[in-house]
């Protein structure tokens, strides 16, 4: 209808065109600038070269690294979050419920954060913990070097294992109990239930979360840029970092980051691919409505020791690594034990208010959060819009694009984003805080778009025609229908892109200049430069920043939410 | 084959009493339907026979052999209890493939292959499945799942069948079609049936008796026509088929309604202590009272409404409305007419708050 009467100017397609525009600049460009690089050598398309950079054996380990390490984490996170979720769904386990939200936490914290705690407490040599047992118990050496592949894969798997945890527990909580009920009274016990029933329904959400943690583990910059550098670990998005900090811009450094992101990529996809796949052929009709609570395994005597089983590992991987932030925050000097007279506040104070690098990192943090959401919010309603509600042509065009990132590492998108804009198109970004904004819309992007998608698609067309025939136009049935109705899910994206876009570390690292530090980049940098204890106290100040932001949201969205 | 008897079964949930000293005994081979409103404790019920909930109080036993019982401390687990169910929501499993499903419970008991084949085979071929037993639950219909989850319940000839809610997931129109099937599964492998429902007609099509329930308590226990014909109290009579009441003043000679005096209807009296409460309320099936033209309650025909065959009428009897229903092929009074009302199956209850 609104086409016939109000498509004269055609209002659709100019959103459209200005939709694929945004997209096409800030995604497609830099994406095939990247493909460009990796195979066009010296005037034409080389496969051959790509294998070159690929057989050197510095390529060839950082994929090797990139490798076990992702498959380390996928499999110990997969059985960790597995087993968490079935504890707190499926057994009597006392207080599960706090237990649930406490096993979310790790989600929360950044990653590189927790790899400082760690290193902090188990770096062979200065390690609190590792220094315990050498000076106080008289041991010959360090008990645990957290700088090896056992180290990264164990504080990886601490801060993604909830990948597994959440889809798990939704598929354990929402399962029908009938199912397994019928297999009872069938004849089967519970161990075969759980073996031939149970397990077999939930296994596409073990998979799919298992997919997710290797996807993240993969592009994974932090952990093991903290915790790999001094034994030489390195994967592919800290082999990109390298090729271009260390390189200064050379061709055969920016070629070989190239052709890494490339695989980068293609591994991503393929991932992604896979994830999709088991969800479409294995999601299986396992949801009804009524019924009664599944029936819930008797621990007995393994209930106490089982919860304290729950609360040591939640000590062990939220509390301890927090506190240890905030001490070390708090020391006078790195390495000095923790007693009254070695702790300050001064260190809080000069990076609050004395040091302009910390300062200015967090300004650039919170003004590039705000603006990159704010940006993307807006851009993402249209764009939803456009694809969710217009009938024209060549929409799934628009999806693809914003849907990209999605499956696009951080690094790669910082490395698409620098071939683009640093004077190839006579505009030069670079070390501005512009070029890290770009970044940014591109990556959080498909957050925007599957938030606003998801709320406007609740939005029915009846909505907005018994608007127009009450007697409004379409910019007021707009107006006045659909955005109230959308508020939700626009506010849902501004956080959503908004709060990880502070901590952010991958892709702002590869793209900060002198004065564009962004938090997550500070930390890292005056880690890197030995100065663990500001390094600390910036971290410390970061976690209280997220966990607000994380609270303020929880309010916002759920009292928005209900009054929608 | 087996009678079901449960005694003195009770079960509470917290505060809240879901079964109340329920007593039932259901013979070889019969059908008994349990009916009511939800929240009833009928589908408690049925978990407590199936296993999946143990009892508060009482004992369940099939035959000479005991399930559970409070006083013994004894409860038998229900992969041990060798039933056969139907859930509302089918429960098939979509990992599985329709054979396997009705083969699961043999595999789980250890038979012989073959003769597992032949038995899942046979419940199959019994439930009219054999051509889709190669391939997925997930392919067929509401009423395809539940033929595979009914098929599954007979691979291990069972001597109970447990059916709860079977039918109410279902279209309509599969619903009658499943019914005859259940019944006639039933004729031929002769299994008692405990069913669950909540809706009346299937009730009534199906079993041999119903067990009507209200919070936890039995109401009345008896073959359909009794439940429908001679309720036990007034909660049953409007459970089941519809009903329309009519305020009463009482006196040892008769009715006064509206300020007008009656005969008892169709010289039913009520009840003495009805009588003596000085107060009742005159219970009939709007198809069970006819218009007369001479005697009779007068009222009034306020509406008037076509439903096909049957003709609706609301008629006010001083400020209460009646609801009769005739059928078409007679011509009844018009919207506005004065009319005359006979009850020849009247129901007294008492006046005070069922």
């Amino acid at each position: 209808m609104t086409t016939k009467t109000h498509t004269r100017f055609g209002t659709p397609e100019l959103l459209f065109g200005l939709s694929v525009a945004v997209l096409v600049i800030v995604v497609a460009v830099p994406m095939l600038l990247i493909f460009f690089n990796a195979f066009w050598v010296d005037g034409h398309f080389n496969v051959a070269d790509v294998i070159r950079v690929l057989r050197h054996p510095e390529t060839y380990k950082a994929l090797w690294n990139s490798l076990v390490l992702s498959v380390g984490v996928t499999i110990t996170g997969t059985i960790v979050g597995t087993f968490f979720a079935w504890l707190v769904t499926r057994t009597d386990l006392p207080f599960k419920r706090t237990m649930k939200l406490l096993f979310l936490v790790p989600f929360m914290l950044p990653a590189f954060i927790g790899a400082l705690a760690w290193k902090m407490l188990l770096s062979p040599r200065a390690g609190y913990i590792n220094r315990f047992f050498i000076d106080v118990l008289g041991f010959d050496g360090p008990i645990f070097n957290i700088y090896s592949y056992a180290g990264i894969i164990l504080v990886e798997t601490m801060y993604l294992f909830p990948f597994v945890f959440i889809q798990v527990s939704g598929a354990l909580e929402r399962m029908d109990p009938t199912l397994e009920e019928s297999a009872r009274i069938s004849g089967a016990d519970l161990i075969t239930i759980t073996r031939k029933i149970t397990i077999p329904l939930v296994l596409p959400s073990i998979l799919s979360g298992a997919l997710l943690i290797m996807l993240y583990s993969m592009a994974h910059f932090g952990t093991v840029a903290v915790l790999g550098i001094e034994s030489g670990i390195y994967n592919i998005p800290t082999l990109i970092y390298e090729k271009i900090h260390q390189s200064a811009g050379s061709f055969d450094s920016i070629r070989t980051a190239t052709v890494l992101a490339t695989v980068l990529v293609i591994t991503a996809a393929l991932i992604l691919w896979l994830q999709n796949r088991v969800l479409a052929k294995g999601r299986y009709q396992i949801i009804a409505g009524k019924s009664f609570r599944p029936s819930e395994l008797k621990l007995r005597g393994l209930r106490i020791p089982l919860l304290v089983v729950c609360i040591l590992y939640i000590a062990f991987t939220i509390v301890l690594p927090t506190a240890t932030i905030f001490m070390v925050g708090g020391l006078k000097t790195y390495g000095l034990p923790f007693v009254s007279e070695n702790l300050t506040w001064s260190n809080y104070y000069h990076i609050l208010f004395e040091w302009d690098l910390t300062r200015g990192a967090i300004w650039n943090s919170i003004s590039l959060g705000l603006s990159a959401a704010l940006i993307t919010m807006f851009a993402g309603v249209i764009i939803s819009y456009v694809i969710v509600k217009m009938r024209v042509r060549g929409k799934g065009i628009l999806e693809f694009l914003g849907m990209l990132p999605f499956s696009v590492p951080g690094s790669v998108i910082a490395l698409g984003v620098i071939l683009a804009w640093s004077g190839k198109f006579g505009i030069n970004l670079y070390n501005t805080v512009w070029i890290i904004l770009i970044a940014y819309i591109a990556r959080y992007m498909a957050f925007s778009l599957k938030a606003n998608s998801a709320a406007l698609e609740q939005v029915h067309d009846s909505l907005v025609e018994a608007a127009r025939a009450s007697g409004a136009t379409m910019a007021q049935a707009l107006r006045d229908i659909v955005v109230p109705l959308v508020r939700p899910g626009m506010v849902a994206a501004f956080f959503l892109i908004f709060l990880p876009a502070l901590r952010e570390l991958t892709v702002s690292v590869l793209l900060y200049g002198p004065t564009t530090r962004t938090i997550g980049v500070a930390i890292y940098t005056l880690n890197e430069d030995g100065e663990t204890v500001y390094s600390a106290a910036l971290a410390g100040i970061a976690l209280i920043i997220i966990v607000l932001g994380e609270v303020l949201i929880k309010r916002l969205v759920t009292s928005k939410t209900s009054a929608a | 084959m087996a009678t079901i008897e449960l005694k003195q079964v009770s079960k509470h949930f917290g505060s809240v009493v879901a079964v109340d000293k329920l007593d039932l005994q259901i013979a070889e081979g019969e059908c008994v339907a349990m009916l009511g409103p939800s929240g009833c404790g009928k589908t408690t019920t049925l978990r407590m026979v199936a296993g999946f909930e143990d009892l508060d109080d009482g004992e369940i036993r099939v035959g000479d052999r005991l399930l559970s019982s409070k006083r013994e401390k004894y409860y038998l687990p229900p992969e041990q209890r060798n039933f056969g169910m139907v859930f509302q929501a089918f429960a098939v499993w979509p990992h599985l493939s329709v054979f396997e499903n009705v083969a699961f419970p043999l595999r789980v008991r250890k038979l012989p292959k073959d003769e597992i084949v032949a038995r899942t085979e046979e419940a199959l071929k019994n439930t009219n499945l054999l051509s889709a037993a190669a391939g997925s639950p997930d392919d067929l219909s509401g009423g395809g799942k539940q033929r595979v989850a009914l098929a599954r319940a007979l691979a291990i000839r069972p001597d109970v069948m447990l059916l709860d809610e079977p039918l109410s997931s279902l279209d309509p129109h599969f619903r009658e079609e499943m019914r005859f099937e259940i019944k006639d599964l039933q004729r031929r492998f002769g299994f008692s049936i405990l069913y669950v429902t909540h809706d009346q007609s299937e009730a009534m099509a199906l079993s041999d008796r119903i067990l009507v329930m209200k919070t936890g308590v039995v109401q009345q226990i008896g073959t359909p026509l009794e439940v429908y014909g001679r309720p036990a109290n007034r909660f049953v009579f409007e459970f089941i088929g519809l009903s329309c009441f009519l305020h009463a003043e009482l006196s040892a000679g008769g009715m006064h309604i509206d300020g007008q005096s009656y005969p008892w209807p169709n010289a039913v009296a009520p009840a003495p202590e009805i009588i003596a409460a000085g107060a009742g309320l005159l219970a009939a099936r709007p198809t069970e009272i006819d218009f007369i033209a001479e005697g009779g309650v007068r009222g009034v025909v306020a509406r008037k409404a076509y439903l096909g065959e049957t003709i609706d009428y609301r008629v006010m009897v001083g400020t209460s409305e009646i609801r009769v229903q005739k059928t078409r092929r007679v011509p009844g009074p018009a919207v506005g007419e004065a009319v005359g009302l006979s009850f020849p199956m009247p129901h007294w209850y008492s006046a005070r708050a069922a």
